[in-house]
């Protein structure tokens, strides 16, 4: 039967790992996710036996991530955007070592203590690396609090067919509101071993070495063309985004995670007045729906990327429309979420819409 | 003798029931890239002999860091991982404690512990983690080339220390050991050397004792190995051993610090 529940998107991820059969969470507390470790703490030991514990900070906790990792278990991690920050370190470790793992990060704006207030500043550290070296993590961005829940178990799947960590790119927002969620079918702990895992080494195996360091650069460089190929396979197979009304778009708002869910409502009011708008939504974001926007991008008039940061995945739309059409962006920053009504007014003003002179009676 | 009867004796003393010495079956035959003297390749042996002597290769795993001992899964034939700087408790935590019934050690120097790794070497120890953490002390950065550690002693000459360590500007050497035994959550503290054949075989019976504490689940249990640099230190293998018992002996007395017997502590007065 189905479950259903109204739930906080921090309560509705940490439930849905403990419904993952995650066998071990570690994490610190931090604005605005610490309902991730206290609902964790509270339920999780009782259900399923899963192991949850508060570590000194952040760095120690990622560092408990690689060795519990290391074990082939299921593991998570979560934070907001400081803690992740301090994380990085352990994050391109775990990358390098191949490390299956959950990261939450439920980004709150910065630079630096910011506020606690919702962001998406964490887009270039997220996407494009983060620590150091040539690393990707998996990112999924959910823009409801049923994705919260829903991307907690295909994180541990995706995680586990690449030896990869994962990353849920959410926000304090989405990590503090309540929505309906309809609960899955819990899945097992697992049981099977990884041939990787140091777990101790039987007789019937050579030693399993967990390890980032490769001193001879033939060997290093193996190492990360190695890494480089599984992130072709990954871009090739794992793309998901979400379309919304594009099909007879005139101009595509393009927007993730919670602002995609705003875009949609600025589409529909852009509709109401006649303007033909649509949105497109990364779901992944790496990998990036380059080809899927690229081929979006022929039948449109132009772009406005829509995001709460500076103007971070708008970088990625103009890479994938590689000029054809123009890319423009609207950002609020430090903790402000873009109204619908607010984007719509950004569309109507948009230098390559006015050329059109599409909007000359609408503004 | 001529030749001919001295190749005869060797091979007699190759025969299986006039051996004396051999390498541990957890010894792996990788020539060690240590600097000749240095007491890494003593405490490898140690930590291979007393996981054949239990029987626990099977169910052992390590956690090796970074510094000089960074390739210690090299040497090793068990399951390890390779951790951050100063972070092998912590990675050591995190697999202790989703394979309760595995035996888990990390192996640090002082920088990697005492320096960087402070953080998590304190908490590993508050929360009394069922594992054993081997420290390897000889006051210097080795793998960087020999520069000041939070151990490095007063008026030690370093890399970054060229005048000698001013205690007014960097600090005083830190008694790390002396800290953790405090903590409630460390059952055995000792301090050891493996600079003479007796203190061997004093450093392996901690190693033993820890192993099958551990097995008990009883808790914590930290090793300080107090050792030589003899590259870093700019001297002989037997000129560092002797700057050893001079200098470093006296501010690192060796002994337990923490015995589940209580007869500790000697050491920790510095008597």
């Amino acid at each position: 039967m189905k479950e259903l529940k109204l739930m906080k998107g921090n309560e509705a991820l940490a439930e849905a790992a403990i419904r993952s059969g995650c066998d071990a969470y570690f994490g610190y507390p931090i604005t605005p996710q610490s309902e991730v470790l206290e609902y964790l703490s509270t339920y999780a030991e009782q259900r399923t036996g899963m192991l949850v514990l508060q570590a000194e900070s952040e760095v120690a906790a990622i560092n408990m991530i690689y060795g519990a990792g290391g074990t082939g278990k299921r593991v998570m991690i979560s934070s907001s955007s400081p803690g992740i920050s301090l994380m990085q370190e352990g994050i391109s470790y775990i990358a390098c070592a191949e490390i299956p793992c959950v990261i939450v990060n439920v980004v709150r704006g910065g630079p630096g203590l910011g506020t606690i207030q919702p962001s998406q500043g964490d887009y270039f550290q997220a996407v494009k690396g983060g620590g150091h070296g040539d690393y990707k993590l998996i990112v999924l961005a959910p823009s409801t609090v049923q994705e919260m829940a829903d991307f907690v178990p295909r994180a541990f799947e995706l995680a586990f067919k690449y030896r990869n960590p994962v990353m849920i790119l959410t926000d304090g927002a989405l990590g503090q509101m309540m929505e309906k969620v309809e609960l899955f079918e819990p899945i097992p702990r697992k049981t099977n071993i990884e041939p990787w895992a140091t777990v101790g080494k039987p007789k019937t195996r050579e030693r399993n070495i967990l390890t980032s360091l490769h001193i001879e650069p033939d060997k290093m460089e193996q190492i990360n063309l190695h890494l480089q190929a599984k992130y072709k396979t990954i871009q090739g197979n794992e793309i998901e985004y979400e379309t919304y009304k594009c099909d007879d778009a005139d101009v595509i708002l393009t927007a993730y995670g919670l602002v995609a869910r705003i875009c949609k409502k600025s589409a529909d009011l852009a509709r109401e007045k006649g303007i033909k708008v649509g949105v497109f939504r990364p779901i992944t974001l790496f990998p990036f729906p380059y080809k899927q926007l690229s081929k979006l991008s022929g039948k449109i008039k132009g772009i406005l990327d829509v995001e709460m940061n500076a103007g971070q995945m708008v970088e990625d739309v103009r890479l994938a429309v590689e000029g054809k059409i123009p890319v423009e962006f609207h950002g609020r920053m430090g903790g402000i979420v873009p109204a619908p009504d607010e984007i719509l007014q950004k569309i109507v003003r948009m230098d390559f819409f006015r050329e059109e002179k599409f909007a000359g009676e609408l503004i | 003798m001529n030749e001919r009867t001295m190749l005869i004796e060797e091979e007699n003393i190759c025969i299986q029931e006039n051996l004396v010495y051999e390498k541990p079956k957890t010894l792996l035959d990788t020539p060690m890239h240590y600097c000749p003297g240095c007491a890494h390749g003593v405490v490898h042996r140690l930590l291979a002999e007393a996981i054949d002597e239990l029987g626990i290769q099977e169910d052992t795993i390590g956690v090796a860091p970074v510094g000089c001992s960074v390739f210690a899964y090299n040497y090793l034939d068990i399951d390890m991982q390779e951790a951050a700087h100063g972070r092998a408790s912590a990675v050591a935590t995190g697999i202790k404690r989703v394979l309760p019934d595995k035996y888990v050690f990390s192996y640090q120097g002082d920088g990697d512990l005492a320096a960087i790794g402070t953080g998590e070497t304190l908490h590993t120890c508050n929360r009394g983690e069922n594992i054993l953490i081997v420290f390897i002390n000889n006051g210097i950065y080795g793998m960087t080339g020999g520069q000041m550690a939070p151990t490095t002693l007063e008026g030690m000459k370093t890399t970054t220390t060229p005048f000698g360590r001013n205690v007014s500007l960097m600090g005083h050497p830190l008694k790390i050991t002396d800290l953790i035994a405090q903590l409630p959550g460390v059952y055995y503290a000792t301090r050891v050397a493996v600079n003479t054949p007796g203190n061997v075989r004093k450093a392996k019976k901690a190693i033993l004792k820890s192993f099958q504490y551990q097995k008990e689940k009883k808790g914590l249990c930290f090793i300080e190995v107090v050792s030589n640099c003899p590259s870093n230190w700019k001297m002989t293998p037997l000129e560092s051993n002797k700057w050893l018992e001079e200098n470093m002996f006296p501010f690192y007395p060796l002994g337990d610090l923490k015995s589940p017997d209580g007869k500790s502590i000697k050491a920790a007065k510095g008597e």
